[in-house]
């Protein structure tokens, strides 16, 4: 049986040379945005989706976990830092910590409870316990239910950087993208991406060269669990509110398609996918229920004909690991 | 006491729903590793047909409870043969993201012709009104409901595991090549095997209509906690999956009378604690 | 003889001096129409508010008057996150003055906030929550219809007066079911009823009858519905098959729409008692704007009462406007414009703004008639008391909005 994504190409200085190079060309490009009258908060919560379809995408891509479920860090860490930021008048980096340690814990929590399972199991597991999470908000009193969060005060980054400010909100949107996406891309080529590789692979033979692979899942989960949380954290102060919206089962399918439009498993490809969703949704919000429907179609489009994604095919054309 | 029987009572009846289609998935998976994410688009469309029969052709509950999941099976074996089997040699997860996908285009479509609020489905005139049992007035119809859809689910386990027909399935689940090579036509089958897990969700979706609204989305949500109970009783055997299905609606009950405010997550909780005691699931067999 | 004339031309003095203070206002007017086009509350607001908010423009007569009105639409989802982006953009963007609509309280907070930060104006006829008027209040916003103190204060006291003193509830476990059980149960005991007991049951159930039977063991003579959309369709749908209104108790819905009614048929909802402020068929002034609606509707259904809100509440904003000579394009100073002149319109009748920018008019307890009442589609309800303006929104003395002085 084929595995999800079978046509990596092995890490070599010029693969990741090729990584660096597009990072600089995206860097550069998302840097001169705020000059170019495009509408700003457009791209940032593309920037915020795209760390979230990253951190998604390390799991699917790198360890060949589906998680269903992802909405729940990115809702959990929003929630945790609207509520440090209303309620408790926190700082909006101690909010952005309370935030993303919350989603940190869920992953310990939930992590322990779905890497039992593999395969389409862990799918169902992670939507299950994101569908229980859904239910706990929903009527939780600090969420506010259906209502959500509401105008959350943007307040000043380390005290100096006005985040009401939206260019300035910009760039510390964008750095705290970049820093995430690095981080991704470190652990990829780090020695524990290797293992988290070779255990998606074939998983009996990494048990039999001695990993422990329970433990490496795990962490895997963890951390990308982490960082959708940084994402839903970052997004609190786009968006300044917290809902339900966030936490649902229709969010979780969003950003499995953002991902899978991109290309699983390619580095740059959850970015991509998470722009296109995203503008697809900003300039189709007028079919209101048919957005539903096209992004259905995506999703069937992709899965028969378009497995890559557009960023796979990209890389896969050229021979180039993207 | 007595509302405590009551309660059990009624907690069998979501417990029919949830076998039926708890059912439908093992059918499915059975036979095509697929966990097929559009089941509960489909149960919605069981009942949206029952509802198009009525007020467009005029045809009624009895009638719609045979054609209305004959007539989604047939729709279901078209996605089978246009879609699903494309996908046979690749990773299990293609089949849940097609499958998501389907579901998003079937009640996508659904909502913007219908709306979400519902539309109103009556209940048959021989099934109207109810008895007193001394402890509850129960809705002949929902007795009905538990009746009938035990009976679907003890057929279709006979079909399956005793008859001649479910032993050729269950060889080419375990080898289809060697069941090829007898002469099996393995694809038809594979086609007809989900043809008739859809149209359990269809027939769920029928029995349903008279007691919720016909609703675009009725199935989206109902289809997660059917994930439950799936992951709960593991998708190995017929019978655990029916037995499973029928035991969580009545905790499910149970816990509507103790403690309300938890009624809708104690499956998933119940999913959790198997998953830490028993991870391969209550009946085994599952990876 | 002479007073006359000097009157005559200070009056034309006057009418000069406004005419040339005009001359330098704006005569432009951006509406937007933000609303559910396509989900749970497309029937009650959708397509339909975009037209009640067209027929505002046509019969206003700015357009001979050389104003310049454009309307735009969008559907939020019923989703607060997209509604904030929506509007975000349709103020620093598009230039919209105003917001129509915004139905779903926690689209119409997310909105409120929005309104606020950025000076703009909603006049909100669609969200439920009565926040918005008074924790949340803002010199931005006024809300138009309904409220949820209004519906269970009004609910409440008239179904008590009628004999309905004993009550069961059945509750959607979250912030805006309890809310909704709070405030009804004060006011059905300071009527003199009691409450015998209360189920929460979880948001979005398929399957009340658990729920029902509890309700029916209590033997009140109400069950009241403290949830909403879905839920209380549902409710209504399984009480019907458990026999509750048979058995001889009364649903009242403490948050329901003649859309739902219409959903539902009368069949199924006949007995139901709820409040609104609107009804198509409640005078002359309503049935002539509902035919003139209704004629123009894709589906030929009559207004509801967040509809007939967009309308009304744009034709008194079109008023503050003339009155102002221009648009200012200043939320809050049109907004305060708005409070100081008394309303009037064929839809509400005559009413006031209060200072926490709640809008004051009657409220009408209805019953849904039996099928072999009704006379035709949309003959829907009997009028079984009305309760006025003063008595049925929350009184300001018990108001936490900062805006109003005491």
């Amino acid at each position: 049986m084929a595995a999800i994504t079978d046509d990596s190409i092995p890490v070599t200085p010029s693969a990741i040379r090729d990584e660096l190079i597009a990072f600089g060309i995206m860097t550069a490009l998302l840097a001169i945005v705020p000059l170019t009258g495009i509408y700003p908060f457009f791209v940032m919560q593309a920037l915020c989706f795209a760390l979230l379809a990253c951190a998604f995408n390390l799991l699917i891509g790198y360890g060949g976990l589906l998680s269903f479920g992802h909405a729940m860090f990115l809702g959990t860490a929003g929630y945790f830092t609207a509520h440090a930021l209303k309620v408790w008048g926190f700082t909006p980096e101690l909010g952005i910590l309370v935030g993303t340690a919350g989603a940190a814990g869920l992953g310990v929590i939930t992590g322990v409870v779905a890497i039992r399972r593999q395969g389409i199991y862990f799918a169902m597991i992670t939507l299950a316990l994101s569908q229980l999470l859904y239910f706990i908000y929903l009527q939780a009193p600090f969420t506010h239910g259906e209502d959500g969060i509401q105008g959350i005060p943007q307040g000043y980054l380390f005290g100096v950087f006005n985040l009401a400010n939206s260019t300035v909100l910009y760039y510390v949107i964008l750095a705290g993208f970049l820093f995430g996406f690095l981080l991704i891309f470190r652990t990829i080529n780090s020695p524990f991406g290797e293992v988290l590789k070779s255990i998606r692979e074939n998983e009996q033979r990494a048990i039999s060269l001695g990993y422990k692979t329970d433990h490496y899942k795990l962490l895997a989960y963890i951390l990308s669990g982490t960082l959708a949380g940084f994402a839903g954290s970052l997004k609190v102060f786009v968006a300044q509110n917290a809902s339900l919206t966030d936490v649902h089962w229709t969010m979780s399918g969003e950003i499995v398609l953002m991902t899978l439009v991109g290309g699983l498993g390619t580095v740059f490809g959850p970015v991509v996918g998470a722009f296109v969703i995203i503008a697809m949704q900003q300039y189709l919000a007028g079919f209101g229920q048919w957005v539903t429907v096209i992004q259905g179609v995506i999703f069937v489009v992709c899965v028969l004909t378009f497995r890559r994604g557009v960023i796979g095919e990209i890389a896969h054309y050229f021979r180039r690991s993207l | 006491m007595q509302a405590l029987y009551a309660q059990l009572l009624v907690g069998l009846i979501n417990g029919s729903f949830y076998a039926l289609l708890s059912l439908g998935l093992a059918v499915i998976f059975g036979m095509l590793n697929i966990i097929n994410f559009a089941h509960g688009a489909l149960y919605m469309m069981g009942a949206f047909c029952a509802y198009f029969l009525l007020n467009i052709a005029g045809i009624g509950y009895w009638p719609a409870l045979i054609i209305a999941p004959i007539a989604v099976g047939i729709f279901g074996m078209i996605l089978e043969r246009t879609m699903l089997q494309w996908l046979s040699g690749l990773d299990h997860l293609y089949g849940l993201l097609l499958t998501f996908g389907l579901a998003l285009i079937i009640q996508g479509i659904f909502q913007n012709y219908f709306g979400s609020s519902g539309l109103p489905y009556a209940i048959p005139d021989e099934l109207k009104g109810g008895m007193n049992l001394g402890f509850m007035f129960l809705p002949i119809y929902r007795g009905w409901v538990v009746v009938f859809s035990l009976i679907v689910c003890l057929l279709t386990w006979y079909l399956i595991e005793r008859t001649r027909l479910g032993a050729n399935l269950r060889a080419a689940t375990e080898n289809p090549t060697l069941v090829r090579a007898f002469g099996i036509n393995v694809p038809r089958m594979i086609t007809l095997t989900y043809g008739l897990g859809v149209g359990l969700a269809a027939l769920a979706g029928v029995l349903s209509a008279p007691i919720n609204q016909v609703r675009p989305l009725m199935g989206a949500d109902l289809i997660i906690v059917v994930f439950a109970v799936v992951v709960i009783g593991g998708m190995g055997s017929i019978m655990g999956s029916i037995i499973t299905g029928f035991a969580l609606g009545v905790i499910e009950g149970l816990t509507k009378y103790f403690y309300p405010e938890a009624s809708n997550t104690v499956v998933f909780v119940l999913m959790v604690l198997v998953l830490l005691v028993k991870p391969s699931g209550l009946t085994g067999r599952a990876t | 003889m002479k007073n006359r004339i000097s009157a005559l031309l200070l009056g034309t003095a006057l009418a000069f001096a406004a005419s040339s203070g005009s001359f330098a206002q704006d005569k432009t007017v951006k509406i937007g129409v933000l609303t559910d086009n396509s989900g749970l509350y497309s029937d009650l607001g959708g397509a339909g508010s975009t037209l009640a908010a067209q027929m505002a423009v046509e019969d206003s007569g700015f357009a001979a008057k050389g104003w310049k009105i454009d309307i735009i639409s969008a559907d939020h989802q019923n989703k607060p996150d997209i509604a904030t982006n929506i509007g975000r953009q349709w103020i620093d963007v598009e230039k919209v003055d105003v917001f129509m609509d915004v139905l779903n309280s926690g689209v119409g907070l997310a909105v409120n906030n929005l309104v606020k930060e950025k000076n703009s104006i909603m006049i909100n006829t669609g969200a439920a929550s009565s926040d918005l008027t008074n924790a949340q209040c803002t010199p931005n916003t006024i809300h138009w219809v309904y409220d949820t103190y209004m519906l269970a204060n009004s609910t409440g006291q008239a179904l008590v007066k009628a004999g309905g003193d004993t009550w069961y509830f059945l509750t959607a476990d979250y912030a805006f079911g309890a809310a909704l059980e709070r405030d009804t149960t004060a006011v059905v005991t300071k009527s003199g009823g009691k409450v015998l007991g209360t189920v929460k049951h979880p948001l979005n159930s398929s399957d009340f009858s658990s729920f029902l039977l509890q309700a029916q063991a209590s033997k009140a003579k109400i069950v009241g519905m403290a949830n909403a959309g879905g839920d209380t369709t549902n409710t209504i749908k399984q009480a019907s098959e458990f026999g509750i209104v048979k058995g001889g108790q009364k649903l009242a819905g403490l948050l329901l729409f003649i859309t739902d009614v219409h959903a539902l048929g009368l069949n199924v909802a006949q007995g139901l008692s709820f409040t609104e402020t609107f009804y198509w068929d409640l005078n002359d002034g309503t049935r002539a704007f509902s035919k003139r609606f209704s004629g123009r509707m894709k589906n030929k259904a009559q207004p509801s009462m967040v509809q007939a809100g967009v309308y009304s509440g744009l034709m008194h904003y079109f008023k503050a406007l003339e009155a102002m000579g221009g648009n200012p394009h200043d939320g809050a100073k049109v907004v305060a414009k708005m409070k100081e002149m008394p309303t009037d319109d064929p839809l509400f009748g005559k009413g006031t703004i209060r200072a926490d920018g709640r809008k004051i008019h009657p409220a009408y307890l209805f019953e849904v008639k039996k099928p072999e009442e009704s006379k035709g589609p949309w003959d829907y309800y009997k009028l079984i008391g009305t309760t006025p303006g003063e008595l049925a929104f929350r009184p300001l003395s018990e108001s936490t909005c900062p805006l109003v002085k005491k």
